[in-house]
């Protein structure tokens, strides 16, 4: 660069410049490059990992079975935890709880409405799943399940689905249900009705032949597809993101299928899934009979349906594991009985 | 200053008369494009000359009816996103082109449930096929050997393989692997979910075996060439017949290294054969899966490569939900 635009340097200071040239470049950077590598080691020295994380075991050691997550997000209560103290225990009284729960202030108030008869639907599958799904619902400790779980405060509650196919309108068969992103197929190309396949419909969802050699033709006599194996993928992505999990939380991922290889998590997740399945066709299904237009799919006019994220809500137990159900003895059993207005 | 001359981001660029290529029979010219030209950026990496291309009516067939074979998928992938240019960019990874659905079986199918994809794909075979050819004639021409033309058709076994062998095996065009982004990589994962992990396929093994192998003696050929570059070592054929210092240092320094090196002209060989080993390995593996084994994972453990664990999992010491999460 030639400063004399600039700056009048005196002569000898070009002279010495013009018979001294050195090469200031490399040096440059180097020396950046160094002092650059210098301050981030002393940053993260005195700083510390600004993405620390934590991980969960969950299989044997030495093979790669663990949850990892955040620290920062472990350092982050569900919300839903201060909503539920903020309501409080109402003194006892269940109408104003549910009330309070799903955030519909005149619930049962009105006979006539919708939300009555489908509240009292509910209630009695609020005391189902806190009776008989208790392997599901209580497998590592005294929880119970609310109308506050799935509601949180909502008339409707978060994370509900509806069905979507065909996503894909002007083909027919597989090519009509994927290569789309969807919430049901996670964003993936996957296909997007695995939750109605497997959590309404009742469909095989394991893939694998439990023999080394097991003759078939694809589709037929239930000898399963890359594309049945696409569908279950997708159904696997949808629990991974509903609980914050990844494949090693239930499986070994060296053999999916094996039930001497998973992990007690799986065994909670299976008793998920046919509750799941009893609470879409026996419950849900039903109410939704009763529900407004405005209140169906978009898509297909079909009724509001559960899955696993309805609850967990991205969280391994729902609420984290908060036992919403103490104060509650009438929801704990189908013998609760509880006087609606 | 004295200049260097590089191979890739070449500082200089050497340039004489284009070099048109030998013409024995005065028949060479027929197929060809008649003149060169020179392009500095390629120069940059690598050879500057640009031409003369010989086509052949082969090269012709190949480009069209692989350009027929790309529309079609397009085309598709464009009526799925109702003619909507900007969803069909927006949805470009995730839209493709599936194979039939299982219930047809070898049939043919639909047009919109399977039966473009294989009209597609017989377009795709047709050119591919031509290309092949069209690397026998070439060599033909210029009297070479064939070896280009028979590492090509290693790799057309295992598209064979994936896309007609074992479809026809397993009875169902389903089998065969989607046209699109996302959904051949999904294809991927669910075979080896759907068939018991893939990773205990030997055939898989080895195939990975040749292709980081092939990497790696990339990397080792490669940086002793440039290494002995110095000593003439770059010009390989000179040094194949008549040996000369650059290849006395090469061949010392791997002798040092592990007792035991290459030849200048074998290492071409042990690079051809590992390359073309990869797809032939991985062909086989998947040629077998799902029409001689089922689950990988148990072929693994009843042949006594897969370990097995002695059932001491230990989970009760693992720490709990609560204890991860610090409300413990």
């Amino acid at each position: 660069m030639n400063l004399d635009k600039f700056v009048k340097f005196p002569e000898w200071f070009g002279d010495w410049n013009k018979n001294n040239p050195t090469d200031i470049y490399g040096p440059i950077i180097v020396m950046g490059a160094l002092g650059t590598a210098v301050i981030a080691v002393i940053a993260l020295f005195s700083l510390g990992q600004p993405f620390a994380t934590d991980s969960m075991q969950t299989g044997p050691r030495g093979i790669g079975m663990s949850v990892p997550e955040f620290k920062s997000d472990l350092a982050k209560p569900d919300p839903g935890i201060a909503t539920l103290d903020e309501i409080g225990d109402l003194d006892g009284d269940i109408i104003a709880a549910m009330q309070a729960w799903t955030g519909i202030p005149n619930l049962f108030e009105d006979p006539d409405s919708y939300q009555y008869a489908v509240g009292a639907m509910m209630i009695a599958m609020t005391q189902n799943i806190n009776e008989n799904w208790d392997g599901h619902v209580n497998a590592n400790a005294e929880v119970g399940v609310t109308c506050y779980t799935c509601h949180r405060g909502q008339p409707v509650p978060s994370e509900i689905w509806f069905s979507i196919v065909p996503v894909v309108d002007r083909m027919d068969g597989w090519a009509a249900i994927q290569n789309r992103a969807t919430s049901l197929s996670q964003s993936t190309s996957l296909p997007s009705d695995a939750l109605e396949s497997y959590l309404l419909d009742t469909q095989t969802i394991g893939v694998h032949d439990l023999e080394s050699r097991v003759a078939g033709v694809p589709g037929q006599n239930d000898y399963p597809g890359i594309q049945h194996a696409e569908r279950t993928y997708s159904l696997m992505n949808y629990f991974a993101n509903s609980l914050g999990v990844n494949c090693v939380f239930c499986h070994n991922s060296r053999a999916f299928y094996d039930a001497g290889q998973v992990t007690p998590q799986w065994a909670t997740a299976s008793l998920g899934i046919l509750m799941v399945q009893e609470l879409n066709n026996d419950y849900i299904v039903p109410a939704g009979a009763l529900l407004p237009e405005e209140r169906l799919g978009p898509r297909n006019g079909d009724e509001p349906k559960v899955a696993c994220k309805t609850c967990h809500k991205g969280y391994q137990q729902p609420l984290q594991g908060t036992n919403v159900i103490g104060d509650w003895a009438q929801l704990q059993s189908t013998e609760g009985a509880i006087e609606l207005p | 200053m004295i200049t260097e001359y590089q191979n890739i981001f070449n500082q200089v660029q050497v340039r004489g008369p284009a070099e048109m290529g030998t013409d024995d029979y005065g028949t060479l010219m027929e197929d060809r494009t008649k003149s060169a030209t020179f392009s500095s950026l390629f120069g940059w990496f690598a050879n500057a000359q640009l031409g003369p291309i010989n086509l052949g009516m082969a090269g012709v067939v190949s480009l069209a009816s692989g350009l027929i074979w790309l529309n079609i998928i397009g085309f598709n992938m464009l009526a799925q996103v109702d003619w909507s240019i900007p969803e069909f960019i927006r949805q470009l990874f995730w839209l493709a082109l599936e194979p039939p659905s299982p219930e047809y079986g070898l049939s043919m199918p639909p047009l919109n449930d399977g039966g473009w994809y294989i009209i597609a794909s017989f377009f795709l075979l047709f050119s591919v096929m031509a290309w092949w050819y069209r690397s026998w004639q070439l060599a033909a021409e210029q009297k070479m050997g064939k070896h280009v033309f028979w590492a090509f058709g290693s790799a057309i076994w295992l598209f064979l393989v994936l896309g007609l062998f074992r479809p026809v095996l397993m009875g169902s065009w389903s089998e065969a692997v989607p046209y699109g982004i996302f959904a051949h990589l999904d294809w991927t994962t669910a075979f080896s979910i759907r068939y018991g992990n893939l990773y205990y396929n030997p055939f898989h093994c080895l195939s990975i075996v040749f292709l980081y192998g092939s990497a790696l003696l990339f990397a080792m050929h490669g940086g002793t060439i440039l290494a002995v570059t110095r000593y003439g070592g770059d010009r390989e054929l000179e040094q194949i017949v008549d040996r000369g210092t650059a290849t006395e240092r090469a061949a010392l320094f791997w002798r040092w290294t592990m007792g035991f090196n290459a030849t200048m002209e074998g290492i071409h060989r042990w690079a051809w054969w590992f390359a073309v080993l990869t797809p032939i390995t991985g062909g086989i593996g998947i040629l077998l899966t799902g029409t001689v084994v089922d689950n990988w994972f148990i072929w693994a453990q009843e042949h006594y490569f897969a370990p097995t664990y002695d059932g001491a999992y230990g989970y009760e010491a693992y720490g709990t939900y609560q204890d991860f999460i610090g409300k413990e």
